[in-house]
């Protein structure tokens, strides 16, 4: 026998096919099919972890996603180890690992029990008052203690050894939840030709039929039209029926979120399989068949192990043969307990008495308790409950007073009446409305294209839940389009016609101020809580929520957030919708992080981009750094040389021989048409009309506003086309922008741009030797100074390839930049380096190409530039047209603001001492002992230890800049202040000389 | 996540296909340069942020590239009409195609004050 | 030049294959490709010089033989010749007023073949692409998780997929990721 609680004959699982598990440490076997509940039960396990802040002992509350309680720690193996799992949603498999947790040193014996005696310091809302002094104390003392103190599971250290998946996926109708509603709506769609995706938590499909056995559809017992459903369902072509899965959020335009747990219910897994998978549905229509919730009693004591949801004791019973104790009593303000007092007695369960806090119970019930000899006390309640670790008896005493009975049970099943679950409703946006005859919010006004049928819509009657949905899911069909099809009809009946229901507490909640009424079992608020929070002045529901934490918890409040909203309702003597109630987010039940990075992990983290070089930098060590998404070579370290060492080296040997440097990554656009020149002219500060085809020039882009967006070389190779340049993290913003004004702005041009970035691979050859280096390999092209001088472009071949040549330099010492089509990268730089290395060059990174601009004092658009600075600015007014009657940028730049005198102006900056360098982003100030705050002039943009100068350089954005050379200047760091002397930009070959080389 | 008419792939697409490009119909002075400071406010920096139909510049950046317009209720997120770049302003229906019932988060919460 | 040997091409994802029994994912050949814009009035004009009528539906296609031209947006097709002919002196001989840019090595494309080919690509791809919606021939630029790509149905189970070079191991491997979870 798999468990002593489990009933000979009872349920739906094979008894022949076991699994072994552990829980702390214990060795129990469970049937295949189990639940990590059921499995618990079934070996008369109902203590299973302490509470959140009282460490009261606590056993499994319900038999579904709405569980509060069991919240257990279930490992694989090391690795594979998750806190927080319900146990009434985990299956168990062969050789699960389960524990309980929040306990110490015991489950049975846990120190912080001592919390629950010292409950009044833990009143709703203690946080905000009882620690707040002194403050010192908080992070010593408070704060350790409550996290050690409070919280649930430990997180797993090992990362996580699985992998996730991830689809997008189309459909007609999307169904929620494969009750009987939601079969039912789903088989219309289907039979109707639409595309079906049919979705459900549970292991396999039939909802509310798991539990409630009195129910006969189209002549069978409704499980086994459920499951016959289901079958003929997923056998059909244009259905997908998703079982172990939860549709988690429901966002805007029919977009819902399904979590799919793949393998988690399995022994052995493929290891090809993902643990998880996320759909990403888009459904024309989508249809709510999420069903209801149970809701708990509340009174004195209602929380010791053994007291459960009267469903919870039907579902352990009915589909899984586990008697959930040999005394079972029931408390209730509904008839649908009355039907698992029905089972149970049934199954030779001895069940002493039915409470019931009504007067007038439904007839049907009644009397069939009277057939089967169940005691049932009307007009009742039960005021009270005893039990260490579980509950041994409660006590029941007749409404408005009068003497106790006590009565004792091992177990004591409960419901309040049932609530319909509109959380993917209210995560739609849809507004909900309150029905005071039933006390409960329905569906009101929908704000996307989706219908609730059945529980979740308020239809208690299960033939109107069948015509309604079979009507919903022909409908949702016809509306998305299908047009095939057959109408189906379906019968149903159930047992028994329910009445009833409450929210609130019971009379057994008190209003003692002492009494614990639990209302949220996961945080520990009781009905006094919410009742307190009123008392201190919180009137709306949002803040009552937020003062008890009612309803914070990780199951959202499901069971507890109606029986808030009706105490605190009472309290301020309000009606429940003027108190209002809190918007259901997603995700509807805890969601894993590995489901939601799903193949974002690793090397799909984000797109590593390398350049057609990349191969042979890594060959030839070089070290990378991220600029974006690109790997660019930094710096290539010889064998023992630091980073300094190596750059220094590196800035040496392009100014005396050459270097060689990978610059693929620039942006390129190339512009094309008969208005390319009037394009660039208003993209750009510069003219362009007079740029003869085979020459570049350096252009400078504002924003609209008049602050530097980017700058770059633009070469025009035709009348009619142009290779435009851009800043290696500025390409799609770039072309972006154009594409905008394009667009937008002047769409009467004749122009059309086209990214052109990885189509060349670009290697620039820099130094007195770069044309050495390259001449013989090039074809076509006179590289003469005469022919070929600073700032030009040319096609050609170079390796036998095409080339588009530049001269051009971002160093100040004679360069080319040789883009050939990117395929052919690799080959050409190796023929180049070929030429290079004997000659004494050497390849260089992007750190020497920092450090070698600003020697030139050319700026870097967002390092030097922050989107504040203009053109003025930079000391760059040369490049603005001052002709154009229009450029993008032109009157911004007349803004008061950016004309006025005293703005910050880029400088050169010399340390007074010249090994010292300075920290990029540090101030400057003109007094380095005006007391603090002190006046700020501006901030250093680029500092470098440049070895051609033999000293540090700067670079410094300074409020009236230029008017400041030869002034001194401070740096305050945390140690020293560092004096300065304020310079020009250019600190070598001033007269630029070595460009035309 | 939205999912976007556009009227030049004349189909609906994903959102991630999408970029916002701000409010539709501010057309750039076609004399910038002599525009007064309050004019050049006025086209640069300042805008309605309604609560309810904003008409606003998406651009397919990841589809056809194209940038068009569209009138969306900023309230339930609903597109009223998307319409190509350069076409004229739409007349709505005085009936907004939302239902006026249709509340913000903030009024859904803020029911009770 | 004449002492030094021409260079040899080298694509980005030269000798990988991946994929699943579902689909596989294996690198295209190298093609030439050409980033073709003009206005209406050009499109006769570009359609015979190229020997490929430009299609003017949104996503769709027009093929001969192994040149394909791809609409891409109303004045914007993407032309890709699998033989690699020279695109850009046959769209320059129609003397119609368009641009074209090579970018026969800015794109490089895997096909993604087989019965869970959809499905791989539905990975990281918004779109439906499913056959009533995204049929034989229909192509579109679109996302696929943080890449870019242009998709191309060259059958009913093929799927060419164009992207940018740099982005070759990314799409590579979530579309290889893709093809294994497509398997079940």
């Amino acid at each position: 026998m798999s468990g002593v609680n489990r009933i000979s004959g009872a349920g739906r699982l094979t008894p022949a096919r076991t699994a072994r598990f552990t829980f702390d440490g214990r060795t129990l076997k469970a049937l295949e099919g189990d639940t990590v509940a059921s499995a618990l039960l079934a070996n008369d396990i109902h203590l299973v972890g302490r509470s959140f802040k009282y460490h009261r002992p606590r056993g499994i509350l319900s038999a579904g996603a709405e569980e509060p309680n069991a919240l257990l720690d279930v490992s694989r193996d090391a690795a594979r180890r998750q806190p927080n799992v319900r146990a009434t949603v985990q299956e168990v498999f062969d050789g699960m690992k389960v524990a309980s947790q929040n306990r110490w040193p015991s489950l049975s014996f846990d120190i912080g029990g001592f919390n629950d005696l010292l409950s009044p310091f833990f009143a709703a809302g203690f946080y905000y008052k009882t620690f707040m002094w002194p403050k010192a104390a908080w992070h010593k003392i408070y704060e350790p203690f409550i996290r050690r103190a409070a919280g649930l599971g430990v997180t797993p250290t090992e990362p996580d050894p699985d992998h996730y998946a991830s689809r997008y996926v189309h459909c007609d109708v999307l169904v929620v939840g494969a009750g009987v509603s939601g079969l039912a709506a789903a088989l219309a769609a289907a039979k109707a030709g639409a595309k079906v995706i049919l979705c459900d938590e549970q292991g396999e499909v039939g909802g509310a039929l798991h539990h409630d056995i009195g129910t006969v559809i189209d002549g069978k017992p409704g499980y086994d039209w459920a499951q016959q459903t289901g079958r003929a369902l997923a056998a059909m072509a244009n259905v997908t029926l998703l079982t172990r899965t939860t549709a988690f959020g429901y966002y805007n335009h029919n977009f819902v979120a399904l979590v799919e747990r793949v393998t988690d219910h399995l022994a052995a897994v493929d290891k090809t399989l993902p643990r998880e998978r996320l759909w990403q549905v888009r459904a024309r229509k989508v249809i709510l068949a999420n069903g209801s919730i149970e809701r708990h009693m509340v009174f004195a004591n209602n929380d010791r192990p053994g007291i459960m949801l009267a469903s919870a004791g039907r579902t352990y019973l009915n589909h899984f043969g586990v008697a959930v104790g040999k005394r079972v009593g029931i408390y209730t303000a509904h008839d649908s307990a009355y039907e698992a007092a029905f089972d149970l007695k049934r199954a030779g369960v001895a069940v002493p008495v039915v409470v019931d806090c009504r007067q007038k119970p439904g007839e049907a019930v009644l009397e069939e308790a009277r057939n089967l000899g169940i005691e049932v006390l009307t007009g009742h309640s039960v005021v009270n409950t005893s039990g260490k670790l579980r509950v041994a008896s409660i006590s029941v005493a007749r409404n408005g007073g009068g003497g106790q009975r006590k009565i004792a049970v091992d177990a004591l099943l409960v419901s309040a009446g049932w609530t319909p679950s509109v959380h993917l409703f209210s995560q739609s946006r849809g507004k909900v409305k309150f029905d005071a005859a039933t006390e409960r919010f329905l569906p009101g006004i929908y704000a996307q294209e989706c219908l609730s049928v059945g529980a979740c819509n308020g239809t208690d009657d299960l033939q109107s839940t069948i015509d309604e949905a079979l009507a919903a899911g022909e409908l949702a069909a016809r509306a998305a389009g299908a047009e095939g099809g057959t109408q189906i009809t379906l019968t149903g009946r159930n047992a028994f016609e329910w009445t009833g229901g409450m929210i609130g507490a019971a009379e057994g909640a008190g209003a003692d101020k002492t009494v614990k009424a639990f209302i949220d079992f996961q945080h520990d608020v009781c009905a006094k809580d919410i009742r307190l929070a009123v008392r201190e002045g919180m009137h709306s529901i949002e803040h009552i929520k937020r003062f008890t934490t009612n309803g914070m918890a990780s199951d959202q409040g499901k069971l507890s957030n109606m029986h808030g909203l009706a105490i605190a309702a009472e309290a301020l003597g309000k009606e429940i919708p003027a108190v209002g109630l809190t918007t259901f987010r997603q995700p509807y039940t805890p969601v894993t992080f590995g489901t939601i990075v799903n193949h974002s992990r690793g090397s799909l983290f984000d797109p590593a981009r390398k350049t057609p070089m990349h191969a042979w930098e890594e060959a030839q060590g070089a070290e990378f750094e991220d600029v974006g998404n690109w790997k660019r070579a930094w710096f290539y370290p010889m064998a023992g040389e630091t980073m300094h060492e190596a750059v220094a080296r590196e800035c040496k040997t392009v100014r005396e021989v050459a270097g060689v440097f990978d610059a693929s990554t620039l942006g390129k656009i190339e512009v094309v048409g008969p208005d390319a020149a009037k394009f660039l002219n208003l993209m750009y500060t510069n003219a362009w009309d007079n740029l003869k085809p085979g020459r570049c020039r350096y252009g400078i882009m504002l924003r609209d506003d008049g602050f530097i967006y980017d700058d770059g070389v633009v070469g025009r190779i035709a009348e009619d086309r142009f290779h435009v340049t851009t800043t290696t993290g500025g390409a799609p913003r770039v072309l972006h922008h154009m594409e905008d004004y394009l667009q937008t702005e002047f769409p009467h041009l004749k122009v059309w741009l086209t990214s052109t970035t990885e189509q060349w691979a670009v290697i620039a050859v820099q130094g007195p030797k770069a044309r050495e280096i390259i001449a013989p390999l090039v074809e076509g092209i006179d590289l003469s100074n005469e022919a070929f001088p600073h700032m030009s472009v040319a096609e050609g071949r170079i390796c036998g390839v095409p080339t588009r040549l530049f001269r051009m330099s971002f160093t100040g010492e004679l360069g080319f930049e040789v883009n050939v089509p990117a395929d052919y990268g690799q080959a050409v730089w190796e023929a180049i380096w070929a030429r290079a290395e004997p000659m004494g060059a050497c390849a260089y990174g992007t750190e020497t190409m920092h450090v070698l601009r600003a020697e030139k004092g050319y700026i870097i658009v967002g390092q030097d530039t922050d989107g504040t600075v203009t053109p003025d600015d930079a000391g760059l007014s040369w490049a603005v047209s001052k002709k154009k009657p229009d450029f993008v940028g032109i009157r911004g730049l007349k803004r008061p603001d950016l004309v006025r005198d005293g703005r910050k102006q880029l400088v050169g900056l010399l340390t007074k001492d010249p090994k010292v360098v300075l920290e990029e982003g540090a101030q400057i100030v003109a007094d380095p002992n005006e007391p603090k705050p002190m006046t700020m002039l501006g901030h250093v943009t680029s500092a470098y230890w440049s070895p051609n100068c033999g000293r540090s350089i700067a670079m410094a954005l300074v409020a009236g800049g230029r008017a400041r050379l030869g002034q001194t200047l401070y740096v305050p760091m945390a140690d020293r202040t560092i004096a300065v002397e304020v310079s020009d930009m250019v600190f070598f070959d001033k007269e630029g000389g070595r460009l035309h080389g | 996540m939205l999912l976007i008419y556009c009227p030049y792939c004349e189909e609906e697409r994903a959102e991630l296909e999408f970029r916002n490009g701000g409010d539709a119909h501010i057309a750039r002075p076609t004399n910038m340069a002599e525009i007064s400071d309050e004019e050049f406010e006025a086209y640069f920096f300042l805008r309605e942020n309604p609560k309810g139909v904003i008409f606003e510049r998406w651009r397919h950046i990841h589809g056809c590239g194209r940038f068009f317009n569209a009138a969306r209720d900023t309230v339930s997120d609903r597109f009223i009409t998307t319409y190509k770049a350069g076409e004229p302003k739409p007349v709505l229906d005085a009936e907004p195609k939302t239902p006026a019932t249709v509340e913000t988060y903030e009024a859904l919460e803020g029911a009770a004050q | 030049m004449a002492d030094q040997a021409m260079a040899t091409r080298k694509a980005p994802l030269d000798g990988l294959r991946g994929g699943s029994p579902a689909a596989t994912v294996i690198p295209a050949a190298p093609a030439s490709r050409v980033a073709l814009r003009a206005s209406a009035e050009a499109v006769s004009a570009l359609s015979a010089a190229l020997g490929v009528t430009l299609p003017v539906r949104p996503k769709s296609s027009a093929s001969t033989g192994k040149r394909h031209v791809l609409w891409l947006g109303p004045d914007e097709w993407l032309v890709i010749d699998e033989d690699g002919a020279d695109l850009m002196s046959a769209a320059a001989s129609s003397n119609a007023l368009h641009s074209a840019v090579d970018v026969s090595h800015r794109n490089t494309a895997v096909i993604v073949s087989g019965p869970g080919a959809e499905v791989a690509i539905n990975s990281g791809c918004p779109q439906d692409l499913s056959l009533a919606v995204f049929p034989v021939g229909a192509c579109s630029r679109t996302t696929f998780g943080k890449a870019e790509i242009v998709l191309f149905r060259a059958a009913e189970d093929t799927f060419r997929v164009e992207f940018w070079r740099s982005f070759s191991p990314f799409v590579f491997g979530l579309l290889s990721e893709g093809a294994v979870d497509a398997a079940h």
